[in-house]
């Protein structure tokens, strides 16, 4: 039962957090000057951002979900079985963020679900 | 860095660091939490004590440290690409996890498990083949 609370952590507010960090990313604007200072000002550029910040509280809640799981399961399990995560991700990219998800890309994802669920059986 | 090319190659470097600073960390992550015990029997008293072992964990600090770099370089790929572009091409660090798992860490891992990893990795060649950005700049 603890498994699976600690696994909807990880999904939920794992993909909830990177949704607003790429909604604050996208408001800083694209990043072309890759020198270590020009990247600081980024990172405080972004940490002005709000979405930044509730991003980053949903990811911290699913960082300590993610160390509490690790502590019962396998990482070669814990890992895979977190991509779930990538079915919410598509559809809050395009619900969320306005992204066209082409049918190619969604192709992609549905095999992503199947390994995940192949590797959920692999376990048993 | 407008062209087309250029857009690619700068996202397929920033996907080579995530691939490889986040199953380390992960790794790192596991490896320190199996040594605190396991989470299925922890109670709210025992919480201080736990969160003390977790934070005086090289390993786990050799995997945050790991973790925040293929941070910053997710922020950074998720300034001009698509988050459902980058998020599955991410994923073939699965096969990263599972290698270390099995090598570092002598995790037993089915035949199963390993057909659902390369189930993983055809999906993130799928979604490589796809254009990292359909949205406007801004």
């Amino acid at each position: 039962m603890r498994e699976a609370l600690f696994l909807f952590f990880v999904v939920v507010a794992g993909t909830g957090g990177e949704l607003c960090v790429t909604r604050a990313m996208k408001h800083v604007g694209e990043v072309t000057d890759f020198r270590p200072l020009a990247l600081v000002r980024v990172i405080f550029r972004a940490m002005k951002v709000a979405w930044m910040w509730v991003g980053l509280a949903m990811m911290t809640l699913a960082f300590f979900s993610l160390l509490a799981l690790l502590s019962i399961e396998n990482v070669s399990f814990v890992v895979p079985v977190t991509a779930l995560s990538y079915a919410a991700g598509a559809l809050g990219g395009v619900v969320f963020l306005g992204e066209h998800v082409s049918r190619r890309r969604w192709v992609g994802v549905l095999l992503v679900c199947l390994g995940v669920t192949l590797v959920w059986l692999g376990k048993r | 860095m407008s062209s087309s090319g250029g857009l690619h190659f700068k996202t397929y470097c920033m996907i080579l660091i995530m691939v490889v600073f986040g199953p380390l960390g992960n790794v790192l992550l596991g490896k320190g939490m199996k040594n605190v015990g396991s989470a299925a029997s922890w109670a709210p008293s025992e919480l201080p004590h736990i969160f003390s072992s977790v934070f005086t964990s090289g390993y786990i600090w050799l995997g945050v440290a790991s973790l925040l770099t293929f941070f910053v370089a997710y922020m950074l790929i998720l300034s001009w690409a698509d988050f459902s572009y980058v998020q599955p091409a991410s994923s073939v660090a699965y096969l990263v996890v599972a290698l270390l798992a099995y090598f570092y860490l002598g995790e037993k891992i089915s035949p199963l498990h390993w057909a659902g990893i390369g189930v993983i990795c055809l999906g993130v060649f799928v979604v490589g083949n796809t254009p990292p950005r359909t949205t406007e700049v801004r």
